[in-house]
């Protein structure tokens, strides 16, 4: 029998788990999460092992699921030094790159520039590249970034711009220069692109040291056989390699993870989950067996991009949240926690403050720690609390919803222990095997994709033949990325025209995803 | 006479979005030009339009196109400067100032970059106090002001500017030229004396967008029902239904976005379903099948998380919502101002009545 190994590294604790070749979950460990994130790694790694005794060498993949990205945008920290170009003058120099960035975050590009080039909606070119200009730029900033980001007008419709001024900046600054091109990046929409791109640029260093760290904690533990994944935040998993230029496209899988795990653990296509960790609860929504994607530009540390992220409801409730009374008798639950400090501050545990998890205890509903504890609590105190934590899951619960019939509900995330078995809206509660670690779960049962993207003369090839073409090639790409053969699925496709482009053009984009095989 | 910088334009993106009436689109590239210029040329004059001069020379500015190119193809910053050269040689005179041509998205803040960077005051007026979505739906019209000289230019640096015999011709030549630049372009027409905009404008919407917004900022940390409350009473408009957006029905047709939105009630509404049918802006609302607001009168939709303006195009399921009514500038309810953009103009078989009269109707039924 051989291995999949997920790990998840959360806030607050780094969840493994062992799943089988044919995606039975055998075993799983949650333990804190370190501030060098590996010795976290290292020891769920042992601890998950230690309890499930196997052949290391039979683990043959290893996925990981990361808010390191998301932490070091958030707190400001190894971030690189960028230079931005955009290509597009005459057009958008009314709007400067990072017009609305925070201060400090914005302080991470140290010079931008905004060169002629750029297209039309049509892939007319708004004004001819000027390879000179561009060039000097190069010049001029070498030495002082490590990285370059590179957005253009309409590159999502041609890339050609972008791709020029790439090449020039490995010939002007070294091949060392790490570079994020917008087309590769986002989709429509040039400001958000380009936040994503600039934020791309500036953790390639956080992507190395974590993809290097994630590699060096497996090899130390004897884990060698095993390819090694990243997840993204569509669900699906990149290489190494991929996440090493790409490292925007890990953030946020947090949400998808735990509700692409709740899926698996429930095999319900159609759902709420609802996800309880220390600090927070995220309430999503399964759809035909994917998380329902939002409508609205995601911000990540206050920067509005253009990636499309699970449309989940976050609120301040969780394992650790704070229980207070008010002087009129009103009770109050967070939104603040005692986080990872649970296990030291929660009464149960012989703190000092009375936690969500004290209130779960007090009111029979989990056994955790010492009892006696909580046992002189007020009664009436005890029964608000759980009213209150139950109208908090419930009104969320019925905000999420698509219509006011009750639906199934999955409760997932090491907190979930401090949500009443009664939830009006819901029409079934399933708690499953694994519910805390469902994260690390959904990380290891993820597909991987192939990724097409052409630009396509209708007049040459008709279009359903192209279509086809675009799906047999992206099909390839995600065989070629890992996934096994006959397990494929074509999961997105777009098609956007080129009009009065020559030959009745259209840029065709295909995703297609499959179990790894 | 006040000054216009960065935080009363994060107010006025927030204000203006919701007089937008589901329409206008998302403020958010406006605002980072409005930013950038305020922040590179200095904080913008607002000036009172009743203090401005008969004969003074004043322009709207606006972008006419595809909200998606707009996003992708952003302006150069100069193409008002071409614009204002235009209409001085036109009229042989300098421009004493700047204008919004309407509230809501784009359009609301493009002005205020304008005049940052021309260094000329703006006047705290607009030609709709709303946003409609055709070119001769202004209260200009009402006054019979001719939309030419409509001047427009792009951000490569073309320009032109065209006397047509009617405002359709206008529109039509408009339409030909916007699509020829790439699908976008930066436009005056209207140019109006100090007279014309005290008698025509819809007066103080910068001020009342500006001032909305603040209200939504200031009052967050208290919950949108005290939002809600207090925007009301600023307002003098009306809570019309409070429910959670139960079906979108979209149809295409030729450049506009036509859809109905059926809505469940919650709260107080609980068990009434209500409608709101929209033209790119919403048109009217129904509550239990009894229309209670129509155009032009404003039918608002904020989000009740959060109170931000929820546009047509970012309606969605679950989404639970406030619907809201607001009066019309007095202007549209004449018979001219109805004409143009009353309740039948967009198809809808019914006679206006001001959201007042059909307000107290309901009331009085109860």
């Amino acid at each position: 029998m051989r291995y999949k190994l997920g790990i998840d590294v959360g806030g607050t604790n780094t969840d493994a788990v062992l799943i089988s070749e044919d995606l039975e979950v055998k075993g799983s460990v949650k333990v804190p999460t370190s501030n060098d994130i590996y010795s976290g790694i290292v020891d769920s790694i042992r601890q998950l092992l230690k309890a499930n005794p196997i052949d290391k060498d039979s683990i043959f993949q290893t996925m990981l699921g990361t808010t390191q990205c998301t932490n070091a945008i958030v707190e400001r920290k190894n971030l690189a030094p960028v230079g931005v170009i955009r290509l597009a003058a005459p057009a958008s120099t009314g709007i400067p790159p990072m017009v609305d960035w925070e201060t400090e975050l914005a302080s991470t590009v140290v010079d931008y520039y905004i060169a002629k080039g750029g297209y039309e909606y049509n892939g007319k070119e708004i004004n001819s590249f000027d390879e000179d200009e561009v060039r000097s730029f190069f010049r001029k900033i070498k030495g002082k970034v490590e990285s370059v980001a590179i957005s253009c007008c309409f590159a999502s419709i041609r890339n050609e711009h972008e791709k020029r001024a790439a090449k020039i900046c490995k010939e002007e600054m070294g091949e060392d220069v790490h570079v994020s091109i917008s087309s590769e990046i986002g989709s429509m929409g040039l400001i958000e692109r380009e936040n994503a791109t600039i934020l791309n640029a500036a953790l390639y260093k956080v992507a190395r040291s974590f993809t290097e760290g994630f590699q060096k904690s497996l090899a130390d533990e004897g884990i060698t056989k095993a390819n090694l994944y990243l997840s993204q935040n569509d669900g699906t998993l990149m290489t190494m390699e991929e996440a090493k230029k790409y490292p925007v496209l890990t953030i946020a899988c947090g949400p998808t993870n735990s509700i692409r795990g709740a899926n698996y653990l429930c095999k319900s296509d159609d759902a709420v989950v609802i996800d309880v960790g220390g600090t927070t609860t995220d309430i999503g929504v399964i759809l035909h067996g994917f998380p329902r994607q939002s409508s609205q530009a995601a911000e990540i540390g206050g920067v509005r991009t253009n990636f499309r992220m699970p449309d989940v409801i976050s609120i301040g409730l969780g394992g650790g949240s704070i229980v207070r009374q008010r002087d009129d008798g009103s009770v109050t639950v967070g939104p603040d926690s005692v986080g990872y400090k649970l296990t030291k501050k929660a009464l149960v545990f012989g703190g000092d403050t009375l936690t969500t998890t004290d209130i779960a205890v007090a009111a029979g509903m989990y056994d955790l720690g010492d009892k006696s504890k909580v046992s002189n609590l007020d009664p009436n105190l005890v029964k608000k609390a759980v009213s209150t934590i139950k109208a908090m899951v419930e009104d969320s619960v019925d905000a999420i919803k698509i219509s006011s019939d009750p639906v199934p509900v999955i409760l997932v995330g090491g907190g979930s222990i401090i949500v009443p078995e009664v939830i009006v809206g819901a029409a079934s509660i399933t708690k499953p095997n694994f519910f805390g670690t469902a994260n690390a779960i959904g990380s290891a049962i993820s597909k991987v994709s192939g990724n097409y993207e052409a630009l396509v003369s209708f007049d040459k090839t008709p279009r359903e033949e192209a279509l086809e073409n675009a799906k047999k090639e992206a099909t390839a790409l995600a065989l070629k990325a890992g996934a096994k053969e006959g397990t494929v699925e074509i999961i997105d496709v777009e098609d956007v025209p080129l009009a009065y482009y020559p030959g009745n053009t259209s840029r065709i984009k295909v995703k297609a995803a499959g179990d790894l095989a | 006479m006040r000054y216009i910088g960065e935080e009363e334009i994060e107010d006025i993106a927030t204000g203006a979005a919701i007089l937008g009436a589901g329409g206008g689109g998302d403020p958010y590239v406006g605002k980072l030009m409005a930013l950038g210029a305020v922040r590179k040329h200095g904080k913008v004059k607002l000036i009172d339009p009743d203090s401005i001069a008969d004969d003074a020379l004043i322009i709207p500015v606006a972008m006419m196109g595809a909200p998606t190119v707009l996003e992708e193809k952003a302006c150069n910053g100069g193409e008002y400067i071409a614009l204002c050269k235009m209409v001085e040689d036109h009229f042989g005179r300098k421009i004493d100032a700047l204008m919004p041509m309407e509230a809501g998205g784009f359009n609301s803040l493009l002005p205020v970059a304008a005049a940052a960077s021309m260094g000329l005051p703006l006047v705290d007026v607009d030609g709709m106090g709303r946003a409609f979505p055709e070119l001769q739906m202004v209260t200009f019209t009402i006054g019979g002001v001719a939309a030419s000289p409509m001047a427009l230019a792009d951000e490569k640096g073309n320009s032109v500017i065209f006397n047509t015999i009617s405002n359709k011709w206008t529109e039509e030549l408009a339409r030909a030229v916007t699509m020829s630049c790439g699908g976008s372009v930066s436009v005056t027409l209207y140019p109006m004396n100090g007279k014309q905009v005290k008698e025509f404008g819809v007066k103080n919407i910068v001020t009342k967008s500006e001032k909305l917004g603040k209200t939504i900022r200031t009052l967050k940390q208290h919950g949108t029902k005290e939002t809600l409350k207090v925007f009301l009473e600023e307002t003098d408009g009306y809570a019309l239904f409070e429910g959670k957006i139960a079906d979108v029905r979209r149809e295409t047709n030729g450049a506009f976005n036509l859809g109905t939105i059926e809505l469940e009630g919650i709260e107080k509404y609980s068990g009434k379903k209500a409608q709101v049918e929209f033209q790119n802006e919403n048109l009217l609302c129904r509550v239990d099948g009894k229309i209670v607001a129509t155009v032009p009168d404003l039918v608002c939709i904020v989000d009740c998380e959060n109170f931000n303006a929820v546009t047509t195009e970012t309606l969605k399921y679950g989404k639970r919502i406030y619907v809201i009514g607001l009066p019309c500038y007095h202007l549209w309810r004449t018979k001219k101002g109805l004409e143009l953009a009353g309740p039948r103009y967009f198809g809808i078989d019914t006679d206006y009545k001001p959201i007042e009269e059909r307000v107290k109707e309901l009331s009085d039924e109860i």
